[in-house]
Parts: C-alpha cells; sequence; structure tokens
C-alpha cells in the first residue's frame, strides 16, 4: 500500500499540532487566539483537501466538464470562515476588556492579581483591613 | 512555513502580519483544490478583515509579548503524542484526491448531477448553500448575527468618547492625500465588486458572504482614510444595528413566506408557479439576507473597535 497518497492529511495534522502548541504553550492572550485560528485553517484544509478529485474542476456546472470537486465541503468551509472570523472578533473584544481590568494580556498576570484579589476578600471578610491587615487585636476577635 | 514563524516570534506586530500572509497562502491552497468560493472568501475574511482587527487591538495591548515562565517541553510532548496519534489515524483513510473515497459517495452525487433540474444554478456551491443546506445558512448567519450582538455589548461606547471624537475631526491619515485620491477612485469599483459578486454568485464563484465581507471591506478603507466621524455620516450606528437584523429578518422571512404559500420551511419551490423560478428568487433573496447581515456586522465590528482605539488615546490619558 502506497502511503504517499495521504500527505495531505500530514500536512493537516502538521498544521493542527503547531495551533495546539500555541494554544497551551504561549501566556499572550492574543497568540493564543493566533493559534486557535492556526488549528481552524487545518480544519478547513482537512474538509477541502477531501473534497478534491484528481482531474475534476470547481463546482460550477458547464458543458465543457464533466468531473467536478465534491461542492459539500465547499459550502461547509465557506460559512465556516466567516463565523470563525465573527467568533475571533468577540474573542479579540473580551482581550481589549481583559486588558482594560487587569492591564495585562499574559496569563500569568492575570491570574497572580485573580489570586491576590481572593487573598484580599477573604482577610476582609474575617475583619481584616486592608491597613492593619496583621494587627494582633484583630486576630484575637 | 510562516505558521512555524508565528510560533517563534514575539513582536506581536510581526505575528499578526505573518498570519495575514499566512491566510492569503491558504487562500491559494484553496483555489489550488478547486474550492474557488472558499479560496474568495478567506482572501477577504482572513488576509483583509482579521488582520485589521487584530491590529486594532494591538494598538491597544502591549506590542511585545512578554517571557512564557513554563518550559514548554511538556507542552510539545502532548502536542506531539497527539500528532503521532493523529497521524497513526489517518493511515486508513482514502487517498488525496481518489474519486472513490466514501465522501464522494452519499450525497455529492445527487447535487453535482440533479441540482441543474432542480434548482437551475450553475455554481452548486451556491445552491447548495440556499437552497439544499438554507437550514444551516440560516443558522450562521444567526451565529454572526450573535457575535456582532456580542461584540457591541462588549466595547460600548459612551458618549463621552463620541463628543471627544466630534471634536477631532481630522483622521490620522488626514496628509495622506496620494492614498486618499487613490481610495476615492477605487471605493466605488469596490462597492460594485461586491454587488456584482453578490448578484452573480448564482453564476460564478461568489454571494452573500464574500459580498457583505468586500463591501466592508470598501466601507473600512473609506473610514480609516476619512475618519470615524466622516464614515458615521453615512453609516449610523442605530441604522447599522437595524440592517444586521433586517438581514437575517429578510432571510427568516422567506422561510416563512414559503411556509404560508403551502410549503416546508425555506423550500423555495412554491414562491412561483415554476420550481426553478421559484428557486432563483429565493436563492436570491436569501442571499441579499445574508449579504446585508455580514456587511454590517462586520463594518460594525470594525466601528466598534475603532472607537476603542479612540477611547484609550483621548480619554483614559
Amino acid at each position: 500500500m502506497n502511503i504517499i497518497g495521504l500527505y495531505n492529511y500530514w500536512i493537516v495534522v502538521v498544521l493542527m499540532g503547531i495551533g495546539f502548541f500555541i494554544v497551551i504553550a504561549h501566556e499572550n492572550l492574543i497568540k493564543k487566539l493566533i493559534g486557535l485560528s492556526i488549528f481552524q485553517t487545518a480544519v478547513f484544509f482537512l474538509y477541502i483537501s477531501m473534497g478534491k478529485v484528481v482531474g475534476g474542476t470547481a463546482p460550477i456546472l458547464d458543458d465543457k466538464w464533466q468531473l467536478y470537486s465534491n461542492p459539500l465541503p465547499h459550502v461547509l468551509i465557506l460559512t465556516a470562515i466567516v463565523v470563525g472570523i465573527a467568533t475571533t472578533a468577540v474573542g479579540l473584544a473580551l482581550v481589549i476588556r481583559i486588558q482594560e481590568a487587569y492591564g495585562s494580556i499574559e496569563e500569568h498576570e492575570i491570574q497572580m492579581q485573580n489570586a491576590q484579589d481572593q487573598m484580599e476578600c477573604q482577610l476582609e471578610a474575617y475583619g481584616f483591613r486592608k491597613n492593619n491587615a496583621f494587627s494582633v487585636k484583630s486576630l484575637d476577635e | 512555513m510562516t505558521a512555524l514563524a508565528i510560533t517563534r516570534m514575539n513582536d506581536l506586530f510581526a505575528v499578526v502580519m505573518l498570519s495575514g500572509i499566512y491566510s492569503l497562502l491558504s487562500a491559494g491552497f484553496f483555489l489550488d483544490l478547486d474550492a474557488v468560493d472558499v479560496a474568495f472568501t478567506e482572501a477577504s475574511v482572513g488576509a483583509g478583515i482579521s488582520t485589521l482587527l487584530m491590529l486594532a487591538t494591538l494598538k491597544m495591548v502591549k506590542r511585545y509579548e512578554g517571557k512564557t515562565r513554563y518550559k514548554p517541553m511538556l507542552a510539545l510532548g502532548v502536542v506531539g503524542a497527539t500528532t503521532l496519534l493523529l497521524i497513526y489515524g489517518t493511515l486508513d483513510m482514502p487517498h488525496f484526491g481518489s474519486a472513490d473515497a466514501p465522501i464522494h459517495q452519499h450525497v455529492a452525487p445527487r447535487y453535482i448531477n440533479d441540482s441543474m433540474d432542480e434548482v437551475g444554478v450553475p455554481n452548486i456551491v451556491t445552491s447548495i448553500l440556499a437552497s439544499y443546506r438554507g437550514y444551516d445558512t440560516l443558522g450562521e448567519t444567526l451565529v454572526i448575527f450573535t457575535a456582532g450582538i456580542g461584540v457591541m455589548s462588549l466595547l460600548r461606547v459612551s458618549r463621552e468618547t463620541k463628543d471627544q471624537q466630534q471634536k477631532r475631526v481630522p483622521a490620522d491619515m488626514q496628509q495622506q492625500i496620494i492614498l486618499r485620491i487613490v481610495a476615492k477612485m477605487m471605493l466605488p469599483l469596490i462597492l460594485l465588486f461586491a454587488l456584482y459578486v453578490q448578484f452573480h454568485g448564482d453564476y460564478g464563484p461568489g454571494g452573500g458572504f464574500q459580498a457583505g465581507v468586500i463591501f466592508a471591506a470598501g466601507i473600512i478603507l473609506y473610514t480609516m482614510l476619512f475618519g470615524l466621524s466622516t464614515a458615521r455620516l453615512v453609516f449610523k450606528s442605530s441604522l447599522l444595528q437595524k440592517l444586521t437584523a433586517v438581514g437575517v429578518l429578510l432571510y427568516a422571512g422567506v422561510g416563512v413566506v414559503c411556509m404560508l404559500l403551502g410549503g416546508n420551511f425555506l423550500d423555495y419551490n412554491v414562491l412561483r408557479h415554476d420550481p426553478v423560478h421559484g428557486q432563483h428568487l429565493g436563492i436570491l433573496l436569501v442571499e441579499l439576507g445574508v449579504g446585508i447581515t455580514v456587511a454590517t456586522v462586520m463594518i460594525t465590528l470594525f466601528f466598534k473597535f475603532t472607537w476603542r482605539t479612540v477611547k484609550h488615546k483621548y480619554i483614559d490619558q
């Protein structure tokens, strides 16, 4: 069996791997979004390359041609691309809001600030004030 | 490859530019694989609008990526394992380009052989998109509509920002005379081309999705060169919001009219006495609905992002 004919899937898998790697290994939120969109394009390639027929042509009917590539994946991916940009835009809008709220779009800085806030909240719940958080008097109460 | 370069760089500006190039290259790939409509969309969306939105976001955040704290070996290991498993999974897939693959046996022959008699539109992609799988497309238009609403509510524009903008009418690119004159000449052509793509989608590559994006790109070009306040004279935000809904309603309305005339939802055959004419009319209206929604959502997205940059520039400092 000749396995070289499967090369289109391998390109897809490699692209998918790159996108996946960017998403899990980078902390910058914009970089993560770009990674996601690379992952997405990998899926697009998978569909479109499955629809290709050797010797076929673009699926627009004409008397000169007999063999057409499969139009169904084209339809699915065409809409998926536009939906993809719409969802990416929502992601970017969230990134902007995160930047405004935390002043950073690096994941660990955001988590650090969250942890800090949580600690302060808990301390306040136990009756500590920010200024005298470690005074002995409030500990006794 | 471009994708690899994207992982390595930490200058986000360069990364965004590279992702634009990557999109253009993938459009070329799609063209090579006979997917003309898809290539069209990818070229206008990926290389155009998404790069613009990323740049607008970059203007508000730091340009350089911070140092990663973790060692990437674990991530690399996970990715490597997944990749190997996926490649193992491809081993019994049908070969690239083989005509007897399962994907070509199921519904595709009916679309290719009968769509001319049933729908009467030469571009099979259009007839599947708007007629056979009209439900899907309605759903996707709704998703775009929802995403538009999401961005609108996330990036609300305060009155303060609007007043501030009014005082500073000249756009940043006011001095670029050559660009402005060339853009003025190009703009009618771009909009005309968008309309051509919209209404010629039955016969060649094109349709509501591509036309909407191209139309929006024309407006965005105008906005970039002549300033937000000038563009807003033509596209008031209330008008844009209404048009966004009108597109979806037009689509769904066609479906309801079909039901009232005794057919199924989105069954265009009943729109006219001759089923094929009915199909033509239905597809035209539905594509128009898609085009309106996509164009207005894209314009709204760009406006909202630009408003935010204005706010950051003038108010927060």
